[in-house]
């Protein structure tokens, strides 16, 4: 493998991981905001059980993903950070709005209600941001010189190829984080709170698909040359489709179990960030060599090489030092049965 | 107005408010140490409130410090690519450790809050730890950047192409280990004078015949002594990172100094306001040959004054003011510690209001050296983004209009900095000192069961 690769495939994960901890962050906002009214669910409660320890620790994976990019490949950061000035600074507005009424709504419970509205809203729109940054990488809307690039905002919000990913973006959003909340309500012995979220998850799924599908259908016209290369590897496109069946059979399939719960939603998270994984692989792939296209490419972006060897070199020893906070972060909040099963304690205050 | 004085005000105005809250972050999980170990010692209920109140207050703090931080960082990205670019080549290490710093704050402050009371009591004491040096291995690293900025190393530069480069030459740049101490030590003085303040401020309000009078004196006393004893380090590291100017930045040390003439023998002046048509500095006072001293040992070593320079490359002249709010607040802040300690832990002398009037205030002034000495040390450095070899103008974004932007950022701090003060209001209105000490008499309340 050489140095670019790597650098670029470091990066890929880095976002992938952003990307389903950031889905089920925001989602989960959104569905504790949706269900917020509904007193006698406990809906809200194990999203908002889910979402207090988690956001900080997404957050840094934003973080994390704006220093790798300009530690790998400052002269795509160059570009992205000219041409993405005003999307950016709009999600960094919502962003920050968002986190500390987040943090706000768990301490000020007499706010609790115009916070989760707000965390619940921008949990929608900042995805659809965020998404935004891809098309955008397909190099259409960037018109103007290196150096000097701008966003052409108009042509932008007028492709229906945009749009196709702002709904893929929503969607996904949505489905991965009922899921994820489905088998966390589950773990937690929330029957009722695990039925809304099947459900949501049964629904939202579906149509996350359609949405994938408008996706590459837009981008036969508007990116051919991404089309044509993902179609390359269309092998891993459909083992990414039968990826989706295993979740969806995880999620109808009756499971029998003496609560009297349907589904496997352990079976159907893993099946369905499986087939993230490896759809976004396939499409990681298809867009190289390209960062921007066509102006930024691996080569022309790529870092000081002693420079890649020193952070690719803490990037390793870091996270292995870290491994194990990680692994008792998980412990004690996706894990522990004390923490999962809060409800008497909160009913009671 | 142009769009680089815009770009500038914008990423200024972040830091600035940024600031406070990282500040803030770094020095409050000290003080919430300090008072679990002392707890630890005393057994005496009263700490471990105190270390309850201010990991809250630390937690909402959190809400504004973490998503300002979040900008900061995208923003230097977004408003200077021409300096990100060459970060990204030579002086990306600090940031990309600096990520581990923050998810181990992140990890452990999450744990912290909403698992304390399923840990033992050591446990707590080591997630609190780790926050404490999550926090300012963040503060470090940051400052790592900034004095690479002042004193770059480690690459070559040739019309704009970057070579030899070595990344751990540039990380140890010669001015790093004096800013990066004197950025924490300040963060620790200003933690503890802000605590201090609040605490001063409710025994004005509620006077010494009131139950919660000796809560706030104890927490008081704990912060004057840790806040005295880290402004008096300040000062003594101030001086150090002084001579590291005059070795390497002297336009910026005349600047602060007003300091026009070349000379040795040179005088330190304190106060007043720089004029640039007279070379002089107006109405301050002038304390003969102290500056050739403090800046090198001996009233000998010379000073290189502004005439040196070519004026374009001048910093702005009013720095001087910025530097002097600084370093008096420092020696005020050694003074009003010592004093309190003599007065009442020798004396054993009720501490009188006009004494708590001026402690309420100094929370408030550490914060303003905290903000005068990053804007001294900021625009100071102007017209480089990094010393003699990147201006801020080639930093830029060539976008235009951000007047609109720099709006919208303005009104969201404004909005963030109301919510912030409500929410702690709020809180604190409706949990006094008297419920949680009743909480913690009550073994089967858990303490910080509160807290989600
Ligand atoms: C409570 C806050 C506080 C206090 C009391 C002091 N400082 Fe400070 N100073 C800072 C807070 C600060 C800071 C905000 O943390 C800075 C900004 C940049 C930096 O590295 O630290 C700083 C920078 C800074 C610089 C500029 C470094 C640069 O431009 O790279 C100098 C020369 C000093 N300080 C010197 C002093 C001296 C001689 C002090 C005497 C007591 C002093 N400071 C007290
Ligand atoms: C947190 C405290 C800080 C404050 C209050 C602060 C303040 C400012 C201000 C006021 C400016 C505008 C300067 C001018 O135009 O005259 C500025 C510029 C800048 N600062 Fe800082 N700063 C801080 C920390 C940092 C750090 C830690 C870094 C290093 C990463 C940094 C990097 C820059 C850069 C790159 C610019 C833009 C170019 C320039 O004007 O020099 N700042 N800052
Ligand atoms: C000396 C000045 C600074 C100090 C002491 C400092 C310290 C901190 C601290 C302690 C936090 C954790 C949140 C909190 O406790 O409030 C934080 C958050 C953050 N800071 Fe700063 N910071 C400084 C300047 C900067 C600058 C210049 C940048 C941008 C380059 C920056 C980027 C960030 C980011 C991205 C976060 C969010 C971390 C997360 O997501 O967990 N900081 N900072």
């Amino acid at each position: 493998m050489t140095d670019t690769i790597l650098a670029i495939t470091t990066l890929w994960l880095f976002v992938f991981f952003y990307s389903i901890l950031g889905t089920m962050d925001f989602g989960a906002g959104f569905w504790s905001f949706l269900y917020f009214n509904k007193e006698k669910t406990k809906v809200t409660n194990v999203a908002n059980r889910y979402l207090s320890p988690t956001w900080e620790v997404t957050n840094t994976f934003i973080v994390l993903l704006v220093i790798s990019l300009y530690a790998l490949f400052p002269g795509a950061a160059y570009t992205l950070g000219t041409v993405l000035l005003i999307p950016g600074s709009l999600i960094l507005l919502l962003l920050a709005i968002r986190s500390a009424f987040l943090v706000f709504s768990h301490i000020a419970t007499k706010y609790s209600k115009v916070l989760t509205y707000i965390s619940g809203i921008t949990g929608i729109i900042i995805p659809a941001l965020l998404i935004s940054v891809l098309p955008i990488s397909h190099g259409n809307y960037v018109e103007g010189e290196k150096g000097k690039e701008v966003l052409n905002l108009s042509a932008l919000f007028t492709s229906p190829h945009e749009y196709a990913f702002v709904g893929f973006g929503v969607f996904s959003t949505l489905f991965l984080s009922a899921l994820l909340l489905s088998d966390y309500s589950k773990e937690s012995n929330e029957v009722e709170a695990f039925k809304i979220y099947r459900k949501n998850a049964m629904i939202t799924g579906p149509i996350s698909l359609v949405f994938a599908i408008l996706v590459m259908w837009t981008m036969k016209s508007e990116a051919p040359w991404l089309f044509e290369n993902m179609m390359e590897h269309s092998s891993m496109l459909l083992l990414s489709v039968l990826f989706f069946v295993i979740g969806g059979i995880g999620l109808y399939l009756p499971y029998f179990s003496k609560r009297d719960v349907k589904g496997m939603p352990r079976l159907a998270v893993i099946a369905i960030v499986i087939q993230y994984f490896i759809a976004s692989f396939a499409y990681g792939r298809a867009h190289l060599p390209y960062i921007v296209y066509p102006i930024v490419t691996l080569e022309n972006s790529f870092t000081d090489p002693a420079t890649f060897r020193a952070v690719f070199i803490v990037i390793i020893i870091c996270s292995a030092i870290l491994l194990p906070g990680f692994y008792l972060f998980w412990r004690l909040f996706m894990k522990d049965k004390r923490y999962l099963s809060q409800q008497k304690q909160e009913s009671k205050k | 107005m142009d769009d680089l004085v815009i770009a500038r005000s914008l990423f200024g105005t972040t830091m600035g408010f940024h600031i406070i809250f990282a500040t803030l972050g770094v020095g409050l999980p000290l003080m919430m140490i300090i008072a679990e170990l002392m707890y630890q010692k005393t057994k005496d209920y009263h700490y471990v409130i105190m270390a309850k109140r201010w990991t809250k207050t630390f937690a909402i703090l959190l809400g504004v410090g973490i998503p300002t931080g979040t900008i900061a960082g995208t923003q230097l990205s977004l408003l200077w690519p021409g300096f990100m670019e060459v970060i990204g080549k030579v002086m990306v290490l600090p940031f990309q450790i600096e990520i581990y710093a923050f998810f181990l704050e992140a990890l452990f402050m999450s744990i912290y809050v909403y698992a304390a009371e399923r840990l033992p009591p050591w446990a707590r004491t080591l997630s609190l730890v780790l926050v404490a040096f999550g926090a300012m291995a963040s503060a470090v690293l940051i400052s790592n950047v900034h004095s690479f900025e002042g004193t770059p190393a480690g690459f070559k530069m040739e019309n704009g192409v970057i070579s030899d480069v070595h990344p751990w030459v540039a990380f140890f740049n010669p001015s790093f280990i004096v800013t990066a101490i004197h950025v924490v030590l300040t963060a620790y003085t200003t933690g503890a004078f802000v605590i201090a303040a609040v605490a001063a401020f409710k025994m004005l309000r509620i006077g010494p015949k009131n139950k919660d009078y000796l809560f706030h004196k104890k927490a008081l006393k704990i912060c004057v002594i840790t806040g005295g004893i880290f402004a008096l380090f300040t000062a003594l590291n101030g001086h150090v990172v002084t001579q590291k100017l005059h070795e390497y930045q002297p336009e910026k040390l005349a600047a602060a100094e007003g300091l026009f003439e070349t000379q040795d023998h040179a005088p330190l002046s304190l106060l007043g306001f720089t004029d640039r048509e007279t070379q002089e500095v107006k109405y301050g006072i002038e304390i003969p040959w102290a500056l050739s001293f403090l800046s090198g040992n001996s009233f000998d070593t010379e000073v290189i004054g502004l005439n040196d320079f070519p004026e374009e490359e001048w910093p702005p002249l009013f720095v001087h003011t910025l530097f002097n709010l600084m370093v008096i607040t420092g020696g005020m802040l050694i003074v009003l510690a010592l004093f309190i300690y003599l007065w009442n832990f020798r004396r054993k002398r009720e501490l009188p209001k006009w004494l708590l009037v001026i402690v309420v205030l100094s929370g408030p002034l550490a914060m303003m050296a905290i903000e005068s000495g990053w804007i001294f040390a900021c625009t100071g450095r102007q017209p480089w983004t990094i010393y003699r070899i990147l201006s801020t103008a080639d930093s830029a974004t060539t976008s235009t209009n951000l007047g609109p932007l720099f709006a919208s950022f303005a009104v969201v701090y404004a909005i963030l900095g109301i919510a912030v003060v409500s929410v702690l209001l709020y809180y604190f209105k409706r949990n006094t000192v008297q419920d949680d000490i009743y909480r913690a008499e009550q073994k089967g309340l858990p303490l910080y069961g509160s807290n989600s």
